[in-house]
C-alpha cells in the first residue's frame, strides 16, 4: 500500500465519524480524573489577580517598546531584533492569554478577563465568540474525531501542512476565510454545531469588527506607502507565531484519538522558563485538561501533586518534537499508530473502555 | 411539595458546594460566604458536567469543565458556555440540618 492509497479520516463535524462518537458514548463522555481531594483542589483553583496583572503589564510594556524600536529603526537591520520580539510577543504570546482568559482562569476579576480575551482574539485572529465555542467543544470531546474541532494533525498527518503552521499561513488563511465569511453574516454547518443560536449574531458582529480594524491598518499602509503599520498590527501573527505552534504542535500530536483519558491524548513537557511565560504554563497539558479550572499558576503546583499518576513528562521541547515526529513519519502509512505511552508503577491503569482500537498496535516510550 | 433532610449544615464549608442525589436526581447544595443554603440542579446546563466538583464565588458557581458561570441563588446563568439557567430549589435549616423541598 503506498501513501497515496490511505484514505484520510472523516475530521469533519457532521459526518459519519460524529454520529458514531454519539452512538458509542464517547461524546460527552465522563473522563478520567487523577483522585484530588476537594480542599486541595478548591484551594488550587482560586482565582487570584496578582499573576496574571504583573504577567500582562510585562507583556504590553515589551510590546510597546519592541514595537516602538522596531518604528524607530525601521528602514535598518537594527529593527529585525526588535520586530523579532515584537512578533512573538504579539504572535504567541497572544494565544495563551486568549486562551487562558478564555477559560476565565487567568484574573480573579471578571472584566480583566474580558478585556485581556477581546485584545488577544483579535491578535491571534480568531473570531472571540466562535473560538470560545470551539475550544469549549474541545475540552468536552478532546481529539474525539468527528467531535473536536481543534485537532492539529489528523491522520494520516501531512508534514508539509505542520511545517506552514510555523509561518501561520495556513490557520490564518483559514481564520480569515472564516472571518470574511463570518463578518458577511454566514456561518458554516460546522460552527453552527457548537454554536448555540443565541450567539450566532455576536460572532458576526465581533467578525465585523475585527476586519474594520485589520481594513483600517491596510489603508493606513497604503496611504503611507509603508508595510510599517501592518508590520505592527496583523502581520506579526505570521512571523512571530513560530513559538505558539512550536508549543502548541506537541499538546497532542502523535498521540491517542478516541479515547476518554488525558493521559492517553496529551502531553506535558518540562519546558525553560521563557517559554512557559510566553505559553502560561500549558506545558502541563496533561494537568490543564483533566483540570481545567486550575489557573495557570497554579499548573506547577498540580503537576507536582498528580505526576506519579501521569507518564513522565517529556523533559524538553526537544525532545517531544523527537517522540511525536516519529510517530507523525510512521502514521503516514499506518494511520491508526499512535504512541502510547508507559505509566509509572504509581499511576491507576489507563481507562480503557470507549478505546476501540485496542488492537492497534502502539508505541512504546522513547527513551 | 416533600421536604427533604439533605446533610448537616456543617457538612458544607463557606464559600462552597457538594453534591446531593435522591431519588435519581442530583442536586448542588450551596453554602455562602454569609452562611446561606441554597440548591440548584447538581448538573450544568451545558454538558453533564457535576457542579460539586466547582469553584464557588461569592454567590457564582463555576462549573469546572468549560468554567461556565451560574448565580446559585438564583439560577441565572452569568457567563458562556452557560446560556441556559438552573433549576433551583427552597432550601431552609432546621435544627443542624439542611432541608431542601424537591418537587
Amino acid at each position: 500500500m503506498t501513501i497515496s492509497d490511505i484514505q484520510t479520516r472523516d475530521y469533519s463535524l457532521t459526518g459519519d465519524n460524529t454520529r458514531r462518537a454519539v452512538e458509542t458514548g464517547l461524546a460527552s463522555a465522563q473522563w478520567y480524573h487523577t483522585d484530588v481531594p476537594r480542599k486541595v483542589m478548591k484551594e488550587l483553583m482560586q482565582r487570584r489577580d496578582g499573576p496574571a496583572v504583573r504577567d500582562t503589564i510585562i507583556w504590553l510594556g515589551l510590546l510597546a517598546a519592541s514595537g516602538a524600536g522596531g518604528a524607530y529603526f525601521w528602514g535598518t537591520w537594527i529593527c529585525v531584533p526588535f520586530f523579532f520580539v515584537y512578533g512573538v510577543l504579539y504572535g504567541s504570546v497572544c494565544d495563551s492569554r486568549w486562551h487562558e482568559c478564555g477559560h476565565g482562569t487567568a484574573f480573579r476579576t471578571r472584566w480583566m478577563n474580558d478585556v485581556v480575551y477581546q485584545l488577544a482574539s483579535f491578535m491571534v485572529f480568531r473570531n472571540p465568540v466562535s473560538w470560545r465555542w470551539s475550544h469549549a467543544r474541545h475540552h468536552t470531546d478532546t481529539v474525539i474525531v468527528g467531535r473536536d474541532p481543534e485537532i492539529a494533525f489528523m491522520r494520516p498527518p501531512n508534514l508539509v501542512e505542520g511545517l506552514l503552521h510555523y509561518v501561520g499561513l495556513l490557520d490564518v488563511m483559514a481564520s480569515f476565510g472564516a472571518m470574511v465569511r463570518n463578518a458577511c453574516g454566514t456561518l458554516t454547518s460546522s460552527e453552527k454545531s457548537y454554536i448555540p443560536e443565541s450567539e450566532w449574531s455576536k460572532a458576526i458582529t465581533a467578525a465585523r469588527i475585527h476586519m474594520a480594524i485589520y481594513l483600517a491598518a491596510a489603508i493606513a499602509s497604503l496611504l503611507m506607502w509603508s508595510i510599517l503599520p501592518m508590520m505592527l498590527v496583523g502581520l506579526p501573527r505570521f512571523y512571530g507565531c513560530w513559538h505558539m505552534f512550536m508549543t502548541g504542535l506537541l499538546q497532542h500530536g502523535g498521540l491517542a484519538e478516541d479515547v476518554v483519558d488525558h493521559r492517553l491524548n496529551s502531553r506535558t513537557v518540562y519546558m525553560n522558563p521563557i517559554s512557559r511565560w510566553i505559553y502560561w504554563n500549558m506545558n502541563y497539558h496533561v494537568e490543564h485538561h483533566m483540570f481545567p479550572m486550575v489557573p495557570y499558576h497554579a499548573l506547577p503546583r498540580l503537576h507536582a501533586l498528580i505526576k506519579d499518576d501521569l507518564p513522565e513528562p517529556n523533559p524538553s521541547i526537544w525532545h517531544a518534537y523527537v517522540e511525536m515526529v516519529r510517530v507523525l513519519l510512521r502514521q503516514r502509512s499506518d494511520p491508526e499508530y499512535y504512541l502510547r505511552r508507559t505509566l509509572p508503577e504509581t499511576a491507576r491503569p489507563y481507562r480503557e473502555e470507549f478505546h476501540v482500537d485496542d488492537a492497534v498496535p502502539a508505541a512504546s516510550s522513547i527513551a | 411539595m416533600p421536604w427533604i433532610r439533605a446533610c448537616e449544615a456543617d457538612d458544607i464549608d463557606a464559600e462552597d458546594v457538594i453534591r446531593f442525589d435522591y431519588n435519581d436526581h442530583t442536586y448542588a447544595l450551596y453554602r455562602s460566604p454569609d452562611d446561606q443554603y441554597f440548591a440548584t440542579d447538581g448538573l450544568c446546563t451545558h454538558e453533564n458536567v457535576h457542579l460539586c466538583d466547582g469553584l464557588v464565588m461569592d454567590n457564582i458557581i463555576e462549573c469546572p469543565k468549560h468554567n461556565g458561570r451560574f448565580d446559585y441563588t438564583t439560577g441565572a446563568a452569568r457567563g458562556a458556555p452557560a446560556c441556559i439557567a438552573l433549576k433551583t430549589y427552597n432550601v431552609k435549616v432546621e435544627g443542624n440540618f439542611v432541608m431542601i423541598e424537591i418537587d
